[in-house]
């Protein structure tokens, strides 16, 4: 039988040091964790993130403390009762029902005492307040759809809300199911073909909050994102008034007219719409039962596009809308936007007309 | 080290059981009691669509020849009969009733067997009802199916057992049992059908 | 004795090999059949852990390109089919297989040939699934209303090829309009075949549990690994089919055109999700159960103390199997069920820590006033209930359903799976390699190299997978191909994919080890360990007749009361007989006195297992006349096998000596 029980005098001050270094390494870690990032759980920017946050770790520290008393018994047990030389055999003890019956009722109790607030926050939280803001929003793949039926308005990628305000997403989708995940103002929620969910939204701040598809979708998954932007409230009246307005015609003979003749032309204006109002000759309804892409009548007033995933780290705008023009399927794998084979030309007029779209 | 070089007679070591149920028969009850999961979930699929509105008809429960699937539900349950029967021949080692028995339980069976077809061939041409209509149809025809495709199993099995006797100018005592295993798995299969004939063909309703 | 003349029932009579690769063909032995298991379950563990790496490797940094979406997608969905249908489950099949004779004093298991069946067509369906590569038609994705996908040329590789969709296939994504092409009819085919191995080895281990253990070998008697083996197959009994049925919905919608799951007919995408999770639940506690048990066997011999409460542990690990059927729609709570049905499911699933608590805190009584040794298995076992309190502690926070609205599909719950998948499971099974090595082989694996890898690995498995879970709720969703650096999670994320490769360095020291032990090692002995249950009563390694004569038990770790007796304190004391004792079991062990029959040796298993694949690509090619054709032969060629295998006698006319050889398998 292998002798364990051989000790050198190294690893006897190693076998000191090592817990003291390893602690003190695991708590400065501790303070490494937190990451700054507009997508963040753990940095809510709303009421019902808040609650949610709360909850986390009211349960988190729980456990923490369950942790602490297992693994330090687990700590201690291995270091009191290992074997040494001249240590006597063990009491064969075969259990202890008090004992057992007290580590059965301490969790129960606990998990009880947890169960409350899950319980309330279910009830409290998975539907809407009546009353709330209404948005739809529609899963794509792989872009995110919002209309506002109040307003008449229908936008992508940014969701604008105003704050303090409660928000009602009544969600769907066109294809696959999806999630809306925007951290800071609460958890995720499918969004599915066929049927209609809700997840309430508010935010206590204005802000720019990053959003996510949470739920694999398709190939292009990873670059299904959105943005949730939060108002004060004048400003998103200003903002409701913005998109309500039609954007101002191309004069003709500009660049920018001519990228709307390619839009006509080339086979976008099958899945973008583009309203310049009931009175305009330019204006591109899509058909509700169509297939869809983003509409497009207020792309230049969203800083971010494709799915949101666009622009990426490093580029602007202007080199991002060049390279989606150029080939989507190579920026975005196996989208739905076919590569027309635009030329440079063709490409700048477009990018030329798109940001008149305000 | 004593060289007990023995010839041993095959089939002579008994099978210790600690439950005192034989391996055999005590598998076929372990793996029956998963199968009723398993026609447990298609049952159920088949009552979360068989009442959905919205769906293209026609539904399931509007194509329905009520008498008709009674009368194969009775040649089935009547099977079971033979089949019980068959069972007390093979006890009493009557190896030509055991035949008789068998081959009237495959017949029944087949006989069920032709009369799924015949149903199915008159929802698809008749009603337009086909697997691909609509989920609840979808759902019907599978579920039925592989219910057919388990009475299919069983017919071939009594037929197989049918062989094995004429081949062998009868059943020895070990092969008693299987008798009683194919039996078991038989009247599971007419279980089932009575469980799928009240929930699905008498109970289920199609949507207004 | 005149043999009693009969008309031959079939064609071909038994096989007769010993050794070579016919003997292996053929054989019917557990032991055989154990290591079988446990050796291709292992190909496939460096396999699944190979596509971990590669995942690792696009995951180091944000934006990263060295995997296209498409390969991406598709090595996490088989990373996660491999180790959890080709290496956990099998390798605990290859426990199982191995010991379970042993430890109820059983000469084999109830169906010898439909355990070898079990094998086959385990290692033809894992086969299957791989062998999309081949098959491979790397499709555009199609959209809503058919409008196709494009895919850049470059995408188009041959990995993108294989089953992608994730593990679990969520639908429609991964039905017939949103992925046409091969690559996921092999996964669902794929896994529906290794569903039936796994489910025919369930009817075969519950009938031997219950009908052959040996004299005095009372329920309450049997080792808790033989209990917790007992729960996992009545989980797999019972979940198995449910996810046959969901399977069978999924191939019929893809191949012939159902509509169960299309949302734009009427169908239910979230019924999919359901019988899905009915069985996705039951089986993480299939995946878990069995390494409880190893654990349960390691942590008392090494601390020299029974098993504290063993009638808690054993109820225990029974209530999680039964309540593990309540819980399954705590993977669905963002998924728009109502609130009743989400505080049900939050409740149902808090109540499961209560048993798993007690498993807990049971084994750290048995470490308790215990005198422990720290050999390899025994760090594996104390690192298994270590790592799996931090899994289990974040298990709990997944039920407090609010707050898993935020915490699901994201990193924090693929670092709870995690630990107790790896820290859990994977931990307990080295463990259980390095007990059970001398058994097998009769040598014991080297020490130094076993304690350098279970450190390695600890160091490794924490640095991988610790950082998830704070990656997890600060911003990074599951299943993403890449993600942006305006997150800031590009240093953790390093960090753990640094951690993925000090694992495999600590895979590659385990494997050194046993290749170079099963020669070298250092020969056993009976009873290496100083072991309490009765597999340690017969010699190493193992007689092919396991007992040379059928045990009679008289308790609960029977041969640890065979050694010790307890003074008046309660402490353990060596009979003086005890080293004799031991010097007698080996030597009565390699010399059986009776005629001892083992079962014969059969080709049946082996035929009608291949039937299945070759349905399954007859399937798949069903629209032509030669998958059609392989609908039929393959169908017809397991049917005559079954036909074959009823007919051939249960034993043949044979001689016997009482001179069985102890082999070294």
């Amino acid at each position: 039988m292998p002798d364990t029980t051989r000790r050198r005098p190294l690893g006897h001050l190693v076998r000191r040091i090592l817990p003291l270094a390893g602690l003190t390494l695991l708590v400065s870690a501790c303070s490494l964790v937190q990451i700054d990032n507009p997508q963040n759980a753990w940095d809510p920017r709303g009421p019902i993130a808040e609650r949610l946050d709360g909850l986390f770790w009211m349960v988190f520290w729980i456990a923490v403390g369950v942790f602490v008393v297992v693994q330090g018994a687990i700590l201690f047990a291995v270091v009191k009762f290992r074997d040494r030389p001249g240590r006597a055999m063990p009491k064969q003890v075969h259990g202890n029902a008090k004992l057992e019956i007290t580590w059965t009722l301490i969790p129960a109790l606990i998990l009880a005492a947890v169960a409350v607030p899950t319980v309330r926050g279910v009830f409290d939280l998975t539907r809407c307040d009546s009353g709330a803001l209404k948005v739809n929003i529609t899963g794509h793949q792989w872009w995110f759809e919002y209309d506002y039926p109040d307003y008449g308005i229908t936008t992508a990628n940014v969701m604008v809300i105003p704050v303090d305000t409660p928000v009602c997403a009544s969600m769907t989708s066109e294809d696959v199911i999806h999630s809306f995940w925007v951290p800071a103002l609460n958890g995720k929620r499918y969004l599915i073909p066929g049927q209609t969910t809700v997840l309430p939204l508010e935010a206590s701040e204005p802000g720019e909050y990053w959003a996510q598809c949470g739920e694999f979708c398709g190939l292009s998954h990873a670059l299904m994102r959105a943005r949730v932007v939060a108002l004060p409230p004048e400003e998103f009246d200003a903002w409701v008034a913005d998109q309500q307005t039609y954007p101002a015609e191309p004069e003709p003979g500009t660049p920018a007219f001519e990228g709307l003749q390619i839009f006509q032309q080339r086979g976008c204006a099958a899945c973008h719409g583009v309203n310049y109002g009931p009175d305009s000759e330019f204006t591109n309804l899509i058909a509700p039962e169509a297939f869809n892409g983003p509409d497009l009548t207020k792309f230049a007033t969203r800083d971010v596009f494709a799915g949101a995933y666009l622009p990426r780290d490093g580029e602007t705008r202007k080199e991002a809308l060049a390279a989606w023009l150029a080939n989507p399927p190579d920026v975005k794998p196996g989208s739905f936007m076919p590569n027309l084979g635009l030329t440079q030309e063709e490409i700048d007029k477009l990018i030329e007309w798109l940001e008149t779209l305000k | 080290m004593a060289d007990v070089a023995q010839a041993v007679p095959a089939g002579t070591h008994g099978e210790h059981e600690s439950t005192g149920i034989e391996h055999r028969k005590l598998g076929m009850w372990v793996f029956l009691s998963s199968e009723f999961l398993f026609f447990g979930a298609f049952i159920t699929t088949y009552l979360l669509f068989a009442s959905r509105p919205g769906l293209a008809r026609p539904y399931p429960a509007e194509v329905y020849d009520i008498p008709f699937t009674s009368v194969s539900s009775f040649v089935l349950l009547m099977s079971s009969l033979t089949m019980v029967l068959a069972h007390n021949a093979i006890e009493r080692n009557d190896q030509s009733g055991t035949r008789t028995w068998l081959l009237a339980t495959a017949m029944l069976g087949s006989i069920f067997i032709g009369g799924q077809v015949f149903e199915f061939t008159a929802f698809v041409t008749e009603y337009g009802m086909k697997l691909t209509t609509s989920p609840a149809a979808s759902a019907f025809f599978v579920l039925t199916g592989f219910h057919g495709l388990h009475v299919l199993v069983g017919v071939l099995m009594l037929f197989s057992l049918y062989g094995m006797s004429r081949r062998m100018g009868g059943l020895s005592p070990k092969h008693h049992l299987n008798v009683e295993l194919v039996g078991l798995y038989w009247h599971f299969v007419d279980i089932i059908w009575i469980v799928i004939f009240t929930v699905v063909y008498l109970l289920s309703k199609p949507p207004l | 004795m005149t043999a009693t003349a009969e008309r031959p029932t079939t064609i071909f009579r038994r096989p007769k090999a010993t050794t070579g690769i016919w003997s292996w063909i053929t054989t019917v032995d557990h032991k055989r059949i154990g290591i079988m298991y446990g050796y291709t379950a292992f190909v496939f563990f460096i396999i699944g852990g190979i596509e971990a790496l590669l995942i690792r490797i696009q995951l180091a940094q944000p934006n990263m390109e060295f995997l296209t979406a498409a390969e991406y997608n598709a090595l996490f969905t088989t990373h996660a089919v491999t180790m959890i249908f080709l290496f956990v489950m099998p390798v605990s099949a290859a426990f199982v297989n191995y010991l379970l004779p042993l430890m109820i004093g059983a000469r084999d298991v109830a169906f010898p040939r439909l355990n070898a069946l079990s094998y086959w067509i385990f290692l033809f369906g894992g086969i299957f699934i791989y062998s999309a590569i081949f098959f491979s038609d790397v499709t555009a994705p199609v959209g809503a209303q058919g409008v196709p996908g494009n895919l850049d040329p470059s995408d188009q590789t041959f990995l993108g090829g294989i089953p992608s969709g994730g593990w679990f296939l969520y639908q429609p994504n991964a039905g017939p309009v949103f992925s046409p092409g091969r690559a996921i009819d092999f996964a669902v085919i794929g896994i529906q075949i290794l569903g039936v191995a796994s489910l025919i080895a369930s009817v075969n281990f519950i009938v031997t549990i219950f009908n052959m253990r040996a004299r005095g070998m009372r329920l309450l008697r049997m080792p808790v690994m033989v209990w917790m083996t007992l729960v996992v197959q009545f989980l797999l009994l019972f979940s198995l089919p449910i996810i046959a049925v969901a399977l069978f919905m999924v191939m019929f919608d893809r191949q012939f055109g159902t509509l169960f799951f299309d949302a734009t007919a009427g169908g239910d995408p979230i019924l999919w999700q359901h019988l899905f999770w009915l069985f996705g639940h039951p089986e993480v506690y299939v995946l878990i159960l069995p390494a409880m048990g190893i654990v349960s066997e390691v942590l008392p011999v090494f601390s020299k103390k029974p098993l504290f409460g063993y009638p808690a542990v054993v109820f225990a690990g029974a209530g999680i199997g039964f309540l593990g059927f309540g819980v399954w729609a705590h993977h669905m709570f963002a998924s728009g069920i109502t609130e009743v049905a989400q505080a049900a499911f939050g409740l149902a699933t808090m109540t499961i820590a209560i048993p798993t608590g007690i498993k807990i805190f049971n084994w750290l009584g048995t470490m308790w006033g215990g005198k422990i040794r720290f050999t390899t298995p025994m760090l594996f076992a104390i690192g298994f209930v270590a790592m799996f309190v931090i899994g289990g502690l974040s298990g709990v926070t997944h039920a407090v359903v609010p707050s898993d609205w935020q915490q699901t599909d994201t990193y924090w719950i693929v670092a709870h799976f995690h630990y107790v998948l790896f820290g859990g499971a994977v931990f307990a099974i080295f463990g259980g390699l390095y007990y059970w090595f001398p058994k097998l082989t009769g040598r014991m694996m080297n020490e130094k190299l076993g304690k350098l890898h279970f450190w390695v690995m600890f160091i490794g498995f924490n640095l991988t997978f610790a950082p998830m879970h704070w990656l997890g709720l600060q911003g990074m969703v599951r299943r993403t191909w890449q993600y942006p650096e305006g997150l800031n999670l590009g240093p953790w994320n390093l960090a753990s994919t640094i951690g993925a490769f000090i694992i495999a360095a600590s895979i590659l020291i385990f494997m050194y080890n046993w290749i170079r032990s099963k020669r070298h090692g250092e020969p056993s002995g009976l009873d290496p360990w100083d072991a309490r249950t009765i597999e340690w009563t017969i010699p190493n390694p193992t007689p092919e007749y396991n007992f040379a004569k059928p045990p009679v038990i008289r308790s609960l770790d029977d041969f640890w009361h065979r050694k010790y007796t307890v003074d008046e304190e309660g402490r353990a004391v060596r009979r003086p007989d005890a080293d004799e004792l031991i010097a007698r079991l080996d030597e009565e062990g390699r010399n059986p006195t009776e005629p001892i029959h083992l079962p014969n040796p059969s080709y049946f298993p082996i035929i009608a297992a291949a039937g299945l694949p070759i349905i399954g690509y007859g399937i798949i090619f069903h629209t032509s006349v030669t998958g059609k054709f392989l609908i039929a032969f393959g169908a017809l060629l397991t049917i005559a096998a079954l036909l074959g295998w009823g007919m051939e006698p249960l034993e043949e006319e044979h001689t016997e000596t009482g001179l069985a050889t102890a082999e070294a398998h």
